[in-house]
């Protein structure tokens, strides 16, 4: 803790397979990390339980857009066509919630996408161009076919040089500190 | 019943001996492909110095749509009468090419949405072109409507915007419905279509050379790192999506079907018509997804990546949904006959053999008899032969439109005020040029976005597999 470095990021070090990655990413969280992130090219299946990673918040936001979504839709259609300027079309009531169930149906849905393409963007914190892994000189293959983990600083934790042991212990590549 | 308890409680040494089949799924990609070479694979199209075709292309794709342009811009400055549109036939060609560019479009929501939530895998491989041709095909919808109005730019009055009139949009009307429902179609799976792309975009930035790359793709990549936690998120954001977008095309082609279902027309006011119009429009989608991808698949050498299953799946789809389609027509003359109702009756007997006689048999035969061609698996490994099926459906379902909007107007209740229509030169000049228009869009797409969704086929890939050895 002492030797904590402020300048320091974090160490990185890399995986050439799903399965060793996998399993490391295990042994990382049984040994009770909470800053630390597996950077893969694809979605790995089963990664969030093997990170021991929560659920998601992105579906509250979804909630959130859809019923803000269908109330807008009732609003709207309730002050343009009954308060502000009342219509009789076809015999139908000024307002109800059958004759504009369509837009009201297409207003859910259309918010609640907004809700979720945003709070996939706010709960990722993106986006965000300036991040220290970029300056990483083989981070640049995590797109393409290499796993990495990343112990932050920030986490407790974290010691420079029992963190590089660690992540050679769970038989890491290409160590690498990354400097803020 | 004795006999039954005794057999229970003895197993058969049988049962020790026999092991369960062994029944190998088809892999998505062959010849055991890396990650590297999928990555190798998309990027390099984008990559690469453009090619001649590609130039070529661009440059008839252009000429082509210039035909739309001029056609609408002969439109605005004339007016509506330059379309062949009058009294009893007041729903022409613009009704019916704005139907068949939005029934195009819904087979990419298929593929990306309803397969993503039936977790079909090997929808992966088509799923982003498949996206792109829905945002194209609706941009190309959406011009007949908008144009259609007569005064274009008096278009935003469709809109709950207020005007200096004071008056607001009708809600009652499915037209209204249908422009709430085209306008989020098309912004939801622009939404989709671009968050899958963002891991994608990341990959092309990570191998950028040039600054003008690095820049273009990092903008668009909004600065995605792939950490699991973003993955996380992404992965639920995505299921949202495909779950948000499955209700939403399925009600778009519905509400499309009001525009003639809530009408009093003969022929057109059936409750058949919503379920009809969405098989019709992923029958005549999943033929454009195929037109447009085995051309793709023969340039960019995608052998290992659509094989021979994805196509005899696409061809299967369209099979099944060309027969339901055929059902419906079926459907059809029957409640016609059976409702006992003189005008229905007339209505189909009509369009089956009055004056557009042409129109309906073109759309049986291309739409319930071409297809079941493809029960044959030598026919499903004819590529040449599929194409050529894919171009008869596309042709088959623009002249299911026709016959149903023109054939009901044109020959409706009184004899007197019947009517024949024919589409004038600038109506026919508009529609082809939307095929240019479309080609244009999908040829930037190809130039500079990820053709192929690489983190979703590394997915599908065997190597993926954390529990593999």
């Amino acid at each position: 803790m002492n030797e904590r470095n402020e300048r320091i990021h974090g160490v990185a070090c890399t995986f050439r397979k799903v399965s060793d990655v996998f399993h490391a990413a295990e042994k990382v969280r049984d040994a009770g990390w909470k800053n630390w992130d597996v950077h893969t090219p694809f979605p790995i299946h089963g990664m969030d339980q093997a990170m021991g990673l929560p659920r998601s918040p992105v579906p509250r936001l979804t909630l959130l857009g859809g019923v803000t979504g269908f109330i807008t839709g009732c609003l709207l259609t309730w002050y343009m066509n009954s308060y502000d300027y009342p219509l009789i079309v076809g015999g139908k009531p000024y307002w109800s919630v059958i004759f504009p169930f369509p837009v009201l149906y297409e207003c859910t849905i259309l918010f609640a996408a907004f809700g979720t393409f945003f709070g996939q963007f706010i709960f990722n914190r993106l986006p965000r161009h300036n991040h220290p892994l970029f300056d990483l000189p083989n981070f640049a293959r995590v797109s393409d076919d290499t796993f990495m983990i990343v112990l932050e600083a920030r986490d407790p934790q974290f010691h420079l040089d029992e963190s590089r042991n660690f992540l050679q212990s769970l038989g890491g590549q290409e160590i690498t500190v990354i400097r803020d | 019943m004795a006999h039954a308890h005794d057999s229970s409680s003895e197993r058969p040494a049988i049962l020790d001996k026999v092991r369960p089949a062994e029944l190998p799924r088809s892999p998505l990609i062959l010849n055991n492909r890396g990650f590297h070479w999928i990555t190798d694979k998309v990027c390099g199209i984008v990559e690469e110095e453009t090619p001649l075709w590609w130039k070529i292309m661009f440059g008839v794709a252009l000429f082509v749509a210039s035909f739309t342009f001029i056609g609408l811009g002969y439109l605005v400055s004339t007016g509506t009468g330059t379309w062949g549109l009058r009294s009893p036939v007041g729903w022409g060609w613009a009704i019916v090419n704005f139907v068949f560019w939005v029934g195009i479009g819904h087979a990419g929501t298929l593929i990306s949405a309803i397969l993503c939530l039936l977790r079909q895998k090997w929808r992966t491989s088509i799923n982003r072109a498949a996206e792109a041709m829905t945002i194209f095909a609706v941009c190309c919808a959406g011009l007949f409507p908008l144009f259609h109005v007569g005064r274009v730019w008096f278009g935003w009055w469709l809109l709950p915007l207020p005007n200096q009139n004071g008056i607001w949009p009708q809600f009652r009307s499915p037209l209204e419905w249908d422009v709430f429902a085209v306008s989020t179609y098309f912004t939801v799976s622009t939404l989709f279509w671009y968050m899958g792309m963002i891991p994608d975009l990341g990959a092309i930035r990570d191998r950028a050379t040039t600054w003008w790359r690095k820049a273009f793709y990092s903008l668009l990549a909004m600065g995605w790192r792939g950490g699991n936690r973003q993955w996380s998120n992404f992965e639920m954001a995505y299921l949202l999506l495909a779950g948000l977008s499955t209700p939403l095309v399925l009600s778009v082609h519905t509400i499309v079907s009001f525009d003639f279902a809530v009408s009093n027309v003969p022929g057109w006011h059936t409750t058949i018509f919503p379920p009809y119009f969405v098989a019709g429009a992923i029958f005549s989608g999943f033929a454009m997804v195929l037109t447009l991808m085995l051309p793709l698949r023969a340039i960019y050498r995608l052998h290992d990546v659509i094989n021979q299953y994805h196509i005899d799946n696409m061809c299967k789809i369209i099979l099944a949904t060309g027969t339901m389609v055929g059902y419906a027509y079926a459907t059809e003359f029957f409640i016609a006959a059976y409702s006992g109702n003189v005008y229905e009756k007339f209505a189909f007997v009509n369009r089956a053999f009055g004056q557009y006689w042409w129109a309906y048999w073109i759309m049986v035969s291309c739409n319930v008899i071409t297809p079941q061609l493809f029960w044959f698996k030598k026919v499903r490994e004819n590529h040449s032969l599929v194409w050529i099926i894919c171009l008869f459906v596309n042709v088959g379902m623009w002249f299911e439109r026709f016959v149903i909007t023109c054939t009901s107007l044109a020959n409706d209740y009184l004899p007197s005020s019947w009517g024949y229509y024919s589409p004038t030169i600038v109506d026919i000049f508009t529609f082809f040029g939307t095929f240019g228009f479309f080609s244009v869009l999908f040829l930037l797409f190809i130039r500079f976005l990820p053709l192929l969704p690489m983190a979703e086929l590394k997915m599908v890939a065997p190597q993926a597999d954390p529990h593999a050895h």
